[in-house]
């Protein structure tokens, strides 16, 4: 049956993590300023909070699905701050990757460690086909040589290990592109520096450098050095871990959004101006009919997010639904942070204020995990019916 | 527990009504829209279908079944998506039935709910709109004055679906500081119906002024009796309503569009594969879903009887905006054809911008 309200045990789960961000939004202005600091892996309060993850585990058959509530636990975190957690998890982007393509022995080894994911390079993006970092094989040492570097690197800096993409064979494309574990200390394996950015800025962004870097042969991820022909298989595989990854970059995007509209909220009933739903749009001033629609934005934006979510949860695919809603949040997040700004005027700008934060961190969503533009193109295939070769 | 899976019920429903707007509506909608008229010949399938009475008690007439406003909201996607001004017309006596339902004395019920469940159509209508601009539903100029045991009813309503034909109105007026609604027989001394409206868009669908000149009611025309009505329900019902019927336009308008850019070929390929269109179709595609999604919260809250006055009002504001945004576009994408009336689009267009500003027309 259609329905869009939360159990009582779906609400105790979000109460507690709302609790718990605003506990971390109290560190998101010092963690902000002071972009060189990384926020601890827990905060002193985390004794007194239990991790709200863990309190899915007690679930009814009637509550709300993990896919869906997962998404709204992420949204509710980012609400308190993006950067900061009352404990750090200790996964990267690239557990998710050797979860999906490792083979058993390596995800036995490297299962344990954080790992991030380098793709992203000074000349390449949302393009990763273009990939420049070589890895070549030394048949004598048994060793991959990798050559290159890695910008906007996310965990990069803390975590132990990286899935590094590299390709094999430049004349081969897409096919030639393959993903190597690398561990940190590895021989020529350089993290350069943090990156300075508009925004999460407590947030570890880092750049790499290979140079001639060794790795023993069996780091090829998923150990398949065969060049395929035709498909992009193994490439797809990777791809795949997207499906629930960009709902989650949308919801992150929706918390701070939220966030915003909250703050506004109250301070325009502070200052006498009530949010009504009765009348329509064209009997309200101009800053509560700007207000409304900003919230209604949000609203929209979220179900889309529930929905790829939800879909996940029923164990259907979700490919067209994941871009839909990265696009749609991506856009959203950006107006809603922006539009708070231009109702509240001075108090929007301001650093006293976590808003002009919040306008700066969403920017991010709509940019990594695939752009809003990458996300079109996805979705424009998929209504049109239309393979990459058809539009590009 | 948030779920976005319709009953099975629901699902044969939607497909049954989405095969009937292909088959019955579309077809005759240019015609309609040409002559601005409303056939009995389109109504009566329609009716036969039990858009109004299904959901209707069985001790009146109906087919006792639940009321469901996601199923209407289903339901109305779909034959907004066969044509708009049509569905609103086959779904705008429900919305005075389903008041009378849910408010309505046991005399009420007793006296109008039958109507609604006969062999042939039988029209009424919500008079909700006013005439001049910022015209606000909730708080309507219309007023009622206490006379003796009963009221006067005095003012004026505009675009009243189903003027020409209506046996009852139910109009929204101002009473004793709120608000309530009025059962007014189309024969009430006082009330006088206005000719056609000549409009812009939803042509098919006929609606008129009412001019309400000292209409004596007795006290058994209020809603409710002395208990009245929930004024706020019926326009949050009817907010949720227009707002699926936005929808399932909106769709209709991608529907037509996506193949168009597919086939239509400019510089050598067909214009679906340049991004320009491409990624417009995208964004019509990512609107369609946002608008549905928000029309089900607000129905799926008016089913479990919560409060759905702001679900009620996002989904409505929202889906008006995006639904207007979306025929014009596909204007775009279809160019020179999107202009004439060859293609329907143009007739879309003209329907988005008419239905995104009625607002409670219909409160299902």
């Amino acid at each position: 049956m259609i329905d869009f309200e939360l159990t009582h045990n779906d609400q105790k789960v979000l109460a507690a993590v709302r609790e718990q961000s605003l506990v971390c939004r109290r560190y998101a202005r010092h963690y902000d300023e002071n972009e060189h600091e990384f926020p601890p892996d827990a905060l002193p309060e985390a004794k007194d909070h239990p991790p709200a993850y863990a309190m899915l585990r007690d679930r009814a058959p009637d509550d709300t699905s993990f896919p869906v509530m997962s998404m709204l636990i992420v949204a509710g975190e980012s609400w308190g701050d993006y950067s900061v957690r009352m404990r750090r998890g200790t996964g990267g982007l690239g557990n998710a990757a050797l979860r999906a393509a490792g083979t058993p022995e390596q995800q036995k080894k490297w299962g344990g460690l954080t790992l991030a994911m380098a793709i992203t390079e000074p000349g390449c993006g949302s393009d990763p086909s273009r990939v420049q970092t070589t890895a070549v094989l030394d048949a004598a040492s048994d060793e991959w040589v990798l050559n290159g570097e890695k910008i906007f690197v996310t965990t990069g800096c803390r975590a132990q290990g990286v899935v590094v993409w590299a390709t094999i064979d430049k004349s081969a494309g897409r096919a030639g592109i393959k993903s190597f574990l690398v561990e940190k200390g590895a021989p020529g394996f350089i993290v350069a520096h943090k990156e300075k950015k508009l925004g999460i800025r407590a947030d570890d962004t880092a750049a790499y450098v290979f140079e001639d870097c060794r790795i023993p042969r069996g780091n090829l991820l998923g150990g398949d050095e065969t060049i395929p022909k035709e498909s992009s298989g193994g490439f797809k595989g990777v791809l795949k871990t997207f499906n629930m990854t960009r709902p989650a970059v949308a919801a992150i995007g929706l918390g701070m959004a939220e966030a915003a509209l909250d703050f506004t909220r109250d301070e325009l009933e502070k200052a006498g101006v009530a949010i009504e739903y009765g009348g329509g749009l064209h009997t309200q001033s101009a800053v509560v009919a700007r207000f409304l629609k900003l919230e209604a934005l949000f609203e929209a934006a979220q179900l889309t997010v529930l929905r790829a979510a939800w879909l996940s949860g029923q164990s259907q695919p979700n490919n067209l639904e994941a871009s839909v809603c990265k696009a749609k949040a991506g856009t959203a997040v950006r107006k809603i942070t922006q539009g708070c700004i231009e109702i509240l005027g001075p108090m929007g700008i301001s650093r006293e204020h976590l808003l002009e934060k919040w306008f700066r961190d969403v920017r991010i969503t709509d940019i990594y995990e695939g752009t809003g533009e990458i996300q079109r193109m996805i979705a424009a295939r998929t209504i049109l019916g239309y393979g990459r070769d058809e539009l590009s | 527990m948030i779920s976005f899976e319709p009953t099975e019920e629901q699902q044969i429903a939607r497909d049954a009504m989405h095969e009937f707007a292909a088959a019955a509506l579309r077809p005759v909608a240019r015609e309609c829209d040409e002559s601005a008229s409303l056939p009995e010949n389109v109504l009566e399938p329609m009716h036969q279908l039990g858009l109004g009475s299904t959901q209707l008690p069985a001790e009146h007439g109906g087919g006792g079944e639940a009321r469901s406003p996601i199923t209407n909201a289903l339901v109305l996607e779909e034959l907004a998506w066969g044509d708009a001004g049509l569905a609103l017309a086959a779904v705008a006596p429900a919305a005075f039935a389903f008041a009378v339902a849910d408010f309505g004395t046991d005399e009420q019920k007793r006296a109008l709910l039958p109507l609604f469940c006969g062999a042939r159509f039988h029209a009424a209508s919500l008079a909700v709109i006013e005439p001049g601009p910022a015209s606000d539903a909730a708080l309507p100029r219309t007023l009622a004055e206490p006379k003796g045991a009963g009221f006067v009813l005095s003012g004026s309503k505009r675009f009243v679906p189903l003027a020409d034909r209506a046996s009852h109105f139910l109009v929204i007026a101002r009473n004793n500081g709120g608000q309530d609604a009025f059962v007014v027989p189309r024969d009430a001394a006082g009330l006088r119906i206005g000719q056609p409206d000549a409009k812009l868009g939803l042509r098919a669908l006929p609606t008129a002024s009412l001019e309400l000149e000292r209409v004596e009611l007795p006290a058994s025309a209020r809603l409710g009796g002395a208990r009245g009505c929930d004024v706020r329900r019926i326009l949050d019902s009817s907010r949720a309503a227009i707002a699926a019927a936005l929808v399932g336009l909106a769709r209709g308008v991608l529907d037509y569009a996506v193949p168009y850019a597919k086939e239509r070929e400019a510089f050598g390929q067909a214009i679906a594969r340049k991004q320009a269109i491409a990624f417009r179709l995208a964004d019509m595609h990512i609107e369609v879903e946002s608008m549905r999604w928000l029309a089900w919260k607000a129905a799926s809250r008016l089913e479990r009887g919560l409060s759905a006055t702001r679900a009620a009002h996002h989904a409505h504001a929202y889906a008006a905006e995006q639904a207007m945004w979306i025929a014009d576009e596909g204007v775009q994408v279809l160019g020179g054809h999107g202009f004439i009336r060859e293609h329907p689009v143009e007739m879309w267009y003209r329907n988005a911008r008419t239905l995104s500003v009625l607002e409670g027309t219909l409160g299902l």
